[in-house]
């Protein structure tokens, strides 16, 4: 890679980890919370936060390289975060419809009213 | 500098990879099996990102365009066949 001022290399890096980090932070919720509906709400922090920053830190680089503004990323950026809650809604539907229920019993009260 | 940097997030990502391995295989059920490969998309996006600032070329964004669109389709076919049964009625 070419070689960029030092600030500009700064922001880039430190947008890119933060956005690693909180991929890795919503994979180890998922790996360790005790429930189906706490592991459903780590994924989509990783999704919003951890590829947005990164999304932002990869246009900066690829709009200083080309020396032109570039927004293909806003493309993944805009369909990820439209689809991420639509998944996650459906995901939980399906999660109650096919009785999973919580460690602490309120799905299962809203479950017995429902069916 | 960046080029350490690009190399860390490479390594945070794959942990994140292996991390949704350990729920792919453990889930107690089929939609933790679900959450696991969404979640497996989104770190398989951000590591093709990395791909793409590292040798500095723009061809992979792309296929972390199709990636992030095949995921959504995936993930939403196989909860709507958990929760309806079938897919088109």
């Amino acid at each position: 890679m070419e070689e960029l001022p030092l600030y500009l290399q700064s922001i880039i890096a430190a947008l890119l980890i933060f956005g690693a980090v909180f991929a890795f932070i919503g994979s180890l919720g998922l790996a360790k919370l005790p429930d189906f509906y706490m592991r459903l709400h780590g994924p989509t922090k990783a999704t919003t936060l951890g590829l947005g920053a990164m999304l932002v830190g990869s246009m900066i680089y690829f709009s200083v390289t080309k020396g032109s503004l570039t927004l293909h990323e806003i493309l993944i950026t805009l369909f990820l975060f439209i689809t991420a809650p639509v998944s996650a809604h459906i995901l939980s539907k399906s999660a109650i419809r096919s009785r999973i229920y919580d460690s602490t019993g309120m799905v299962e009260e809203k479950t017995r009213e429902l069916f | 500098m960046l080029t350490y940097a690009i190399a860390t997030a490479f390594g945070i990502v794959s942990a994140a990879i292996l991390l949704n391995a350990y729920r792919l295989f453990q889930g107690p059920d089929v939609l933790d099996r679900v959450v696991a490969l969404d979640t497996m998309n989104i770190n398989a996006i951000a590591l093709l990102l990395l791909a793409g600032i590292w040798w500095s070329t723009d061809l992979f964004f792309e296929a972390a365009l199709l990636i992030a669109m095949m995921g959504f389709v995936g993930t939403v076919g196989i909860s709507r066949f958990l929760l309806r049964g079938d897919l088109i009625e």
